[in-house]
């Protein structure tokens, strides 16, 4: 079996995002660090490879952003990749979630993978949807949010929350399957290994080795356009309290109850 | 023509919350484009009163079509089918993990805009202008489409439901074929309860427990709390815990939870994700308390405490205690 997993390098949760005014884009600068629901994706499929019910020949860690973007792969690989492919072209730039998902499959194409995994959600933009994308595209079946998934060699059997309860659904490889951050707790990565991601073959792909049609790709291109952004409504900020001594502590959140009648 | 296509999530015979509210909002859109909004259902034998009643909400007319039930491919298929067979310039759907995947697989197939986590949609010239937050919801992003069909993926309970009238809506079969890759998913097992039954709708004080309980008996706080406000609170929980199996999936507000505005809310070790945020937001008093300053909470809460819970939740339940003896 072979493994893609879905990376992004996200903004620092420490780093202040904004809006840059004269593009109205996201400010992507900035300390950056590898979504760490990505990680669990990673985790997921080191624990198909070592569970042992299917053979795994590879994990590949595949990736679309700037030049940058390396960093998120050297640790998706510290984590347990074999190897890593970097989708890196202006062209792609500002693409939004259909645009970009689009250029993801096509990337994942070349690879043929018989499962690609995928983090829930990225910390700083898109929720939920960029494996659905990217599955439609690829063509295979797709599943989000999935907490526990079974393997063997031709199916999965994947377990998600949904709106009425849980759901059980059995899945035909190969197969796009977005994993929630419940489905397992993603190791650290050893000194060794962190030291030694670099070293780890890394392909750095344009739009035209994996036949990218540009007329379909980048911030012109893409369907959906952000068209301006504007600040939410104002809303009073809430009080805060630092608990340095408890007992003045529960003292004032008790008196805060007490004067909206809550007690 | 500018019509509006909206999807209807139904389930054991009755329409979801947030579907009602996207069908009332697209009627209301697809007024103002001078256009109809129509709902798709997709189910197995779904009933003829079921799908007519949402004209209740103002859908002109509903399509029905055969398929299994619980999957997103099948649902992009068989809408996929009724855009292609024209007349559609906008997809509608409610807050909800189905509505995200379906409408990401459209957007796909349809090679369409589509702008998510939708918290306002308005008509201006003709066309549609959709309203996403960013950013933790510090900025709105204002979205414009420029695919023939737009689609937008509504927040959990952005879109109000409408006062129902009397109206029924013309019911239509749709046939469709499923593509090769939506026969590759089968529902095995849906809509299992997990844990307890317990009722956290008729709570007016919810103390709602997270991550930062540190391990399942963490909740004996919270529910020491509850019980020391009496029998008007209960205890709810985030999805991570509930999906960690700390807690009922009963008791789990957000968006494949239930959506609660209790006259308290107070959150111990949240740290306040859209995913929770949505589904209790409504609530008229909300107090959190958490050990990291920066925890998304503290943007939307009434009261904040930055501190440990460990050393906190048991001072306060003997301080309520104290207060109610009073």
């Amino acid at each position: 079996m072979k493994i893609c997993v879905l990376v992004k390098e996200v903004p620092d949760a420490a780093v202040e995002k904004r809006i840059d005014p004269s593009t109205g884009r996201m400010d992507r600068s900035g300390e950056k660090n590898l979504n760490p629901y990505d990680t669990h994706a990673i985790e997921a499929a080191m624990q198909i490879r070592e569970g042992g019910a299917v053979p795994v020949e590879e994990i590949v860690a595949v990736t679309m952003g700037p030049e940058s973007a390396v960093r998120a792969l050297h640790k998706a690989v510290s984590l347990g990749a074999d190897r890593s492919v970097h989708l890196s072209d202006g062209a792609v730039a500002g693409s939004d979630v259909a645009a970009t998902g689009y250029a993801l499959a096509k990337t994942l194409g070349r690879e043929n993978p018989d499962l690609v995994l995928l983090g829930q959600q990225s910390d700083d933009g898109e929720c939920y949807t960029i494996g659905a994308v990217v599955a439609e595209h690829l063509g295979m079946p797709s599943l989000t949010q999935v907490i526990k998934m079974d393997v063997d060699a031709e199916a999965l059997r994947c377990e998600r929350q949904a709106e009425y309860g849980y759901d059980t659904v059995a899945i035909k490889l190969p197969a796009v399957i977005s994993v929630g951050d419940a489905i397992n707790e993603p190791r650290y990565p050893s000194l060794k290994a962190i030291m030694g991601a670099k070293k780890k073959p890394l392909d750095t792909v344009g739009i035209g080795d994996v036949e990218i049609d540009a007329s379909k790709v980048g911030g012109e291109n893409s369907a959906a356009h952000w068209v301006s952004a504007k600040a939410p409504p104002p809303k009073g900020a809430g009080e805060i309290i630092e608990d340095e001594d408890t007992n003045e502590t529960v003292e004032k959140i008790v008196a805060w109850l007490d004067e909206r009648k809550l007690i | 023509m500018a019509n509006i296509l909206v999807y209807a999530l139904h389930y054991e015979g009755a329409i979801n919350k947030n579907s009602l509210g996207a069908v009332s909002e697209g009627a209301k859109l697809a007024a103002q484009l001078g256009g109809e909004a129509h709902a798709i259902l997709v189910g197995e034998s779904v009933p003829q009163d079921l799908a007519a009643s949402l004209g209740n909400y103002g859908a002109k007319k509903v399509l029905v079509a055969e398929g299994p039930e619980g999957l997103a491919q099948p649902v992009v298929d068989a809408m996929g089918k009724a855009i292609a067979d024209g007349g559609y310039s906008y997809a509608i759907f409610g807050g909800g993990l189905l509505g995200f995947e379906i409408g990401a697989g459209l957007a796909a197939r349809l090679g369409a805009g589509v702008a998510m986590e939708v918290t306002a949609v308005r008509a201006e010239g003709g066309e549609l202008i959709a309203e996403r937050p960013i950013l933790g919801d510090s900025a709105i992003s204002e979205i414009k489409y420029r695919s023939p069909v737009g689609i937008v993926i509504g927040r959990l309970n952005a879109f109000e439901i409408a006062q129902p009238s009397a109206e029924q809506a013309a019911v239509e079969q749709l046939s469709f074929e499923l593509s090769p890759h939506a026969r590759q998913a089968t529902m095995v097992t849906r809509g299992e309860q997990r844990g307890a039954d317990v009722d956290i709708e008729g709570a007016d004080i919810l103390v709602a427990g997270g991550r930062g309980l540190g391990k399942a008996e963490g909740f004996a706080l919270c529910e020491e709390l509850a019980g020391a406000f009496g029998n008007t609170a209960a205890v709810a929980a985030t999805r991570a815990v509930v999906d960690a199996g700390w807690y009922p999936y009963a008791a789990q507000i957000g968006q494949t939870g239930k959506t609660v505005a209790p006259k308290l809310y107070l959150a111990a070790g949240i740290s306040g994700a859209i995913q929770h945020k949505v589904g209790m937001q409504a609530s008229e008093n909300i107090v959190a308390i958490n050990k990291d300053s920066n925890a998304p909470i503290f943007e939307f809460s009434d009261l904040g405490i930055v501190g440990d819970l460990n050393k906190i939740l048991p001072k306060l339940t003997e301080a309520v205690k104290a207060k109610k003896a009073s």
